[in-house]
């Protein structure tokens, strides 16, 4: 079906595929969202095609639509917020991507959690390679043409919850996440992130609770505690 | 503040952020100990993503239809389903909980 003869090459082509296209169903309920919370198709497609971090895009029209305009700051900072974690995706992948001003940029846009996540659970530099540039693509690709599509479509979609796609989006990070856990390091540190993650959520401001989980990789990895093997 | 000021300045500050890692010396992230936090890092990420998304609306704790949409797609997962077979139950399963249960 692929035009690769490398088993191993059409195993990650498949793999990124079938991220890009299920990150491509949830850009519908993107556009949607963007359009009923009072952005324009043109601005909704301008956050897919330059931002582009699902979470960072969600959280500006969640704040948009429930503070208008005047929350404008909150906006900005909460996507701001999000996208620290695409800051640690960069650091991860910077050594694996290799030099060239060009390349390292182009890269630097590509990087979110799916390309990274894709990416990174390859075995080899040249297949993690391969996995992080066609999910980067694929995902950009699929989610910019589908957020044109909700923007367009809005409201004749009616409420896009309904469609579950938020859980389709956590699930997608679950697989994206269930070939590290086979690594007894990977696992303790999913595990623990996960407890942190949910006990910090109504203490802190959204996005954060996430973001403190990078505190569980640090120690994990500088004591280098349950490692006999290599993370990855 | 115009809605093209936040959707610039957000995007600006987003493209910013990922720039920033790839600017650092990738030498920096040679020690092992280094090297082993990097590693790990999707893994923490990704473990505190789903967390969030599946049990939280804003600072409220819930646990709802996003949680059996979640539950499929691990059983799923562990029988080695496709994950566009996981993804699309995922989603089908919390549609139908919303439907009876809204």
């Amino acid at each position: 079906m692929l035009p690769v003869r490398d088993p191993d090459r059409a195993r990650v082509w498949r793999a990124a595929l079938s991220v890009a296209l299920a990150t491509a169903a949830y850009g519908v309920s993107f556009g949607a969202l963007a359009t009923a919370s009072g952005l324009s198709v043109a601005q909704a497609c301008v956050l897919s095609l330059v931002l582009f971090s699902g979470g960072s895009q969600f959280a500006i029209v969640g704040v948009i639509a429930a503070g208008g305009v005047g929350a404008g700051g909150a906006a900005i900072a909460g996507a701001a917020l999000l996208g620290v974690r695409n800051l640690f995706y960069s650091v991860r992948m910077s050594p694996i991507i290799g030099p060239g001003s060009w390349r390292r940029i182009a890269a630097a846009h590509l990087t979110i959690d799916e390309s990274t996540a894709v990416g990174t659970a390859q075995p080899t530099p040249s297949l993690q390679r391969l996995g992080f540039w066609v999910t980067g693509l694929g995902v950009f690709l699929g989610w910019n043409a589908t957020t044109l599509v909700g923007a367009l479509l809005g409201d004749l979609l009616g409420d896009v919850r309904g469609f579950g796609l938020d859980a389709a989006a956590s699930a997608a990070f679950l697989g994206l996440l269930w070939p590290r856990l086979r690594q007894r390091q990977a696992l303790a540190v999913a595990c623990a992130s996960a407890v942190i993650a949910v006990v910090a959520v109504p203490w802190l401001p959204v996005g954060v609770p996430v973001l403190i989980t990078v505190v569980v990789a640090v120690l994990v990895g500088a004591t280098n505690w349950l490692g006999r093997e290599r993370a990855t | 503040m115009t809605l093209w000021t936040i959707v610039l300045a957000a995007s600006v500050a987003c493209l910013g952020l990922k720039l920033l890692g790839y600017a650092i010396p990738p030498r920096l992230f040679e020690p092992p100990p280094i090297r082993r936090s990097t590693e790990l890092l999707p893994a923490a990420l990704l473990a505190g993503l789903i967390v969030t998304q599946t049990f939280s609306s804003g600072q409220q704790l819930e646990a709802d239809a996003r949680l059996a949409g979640l539950g499929v797609a691990a059983v799923l997962y562990a029988v080695r389903a496709p994950f566009l077979v996981a993804v699309v139950s995922a989603a089908a399963v919390t549609a139908l909980l919303r439907l009876v249960q809204p």
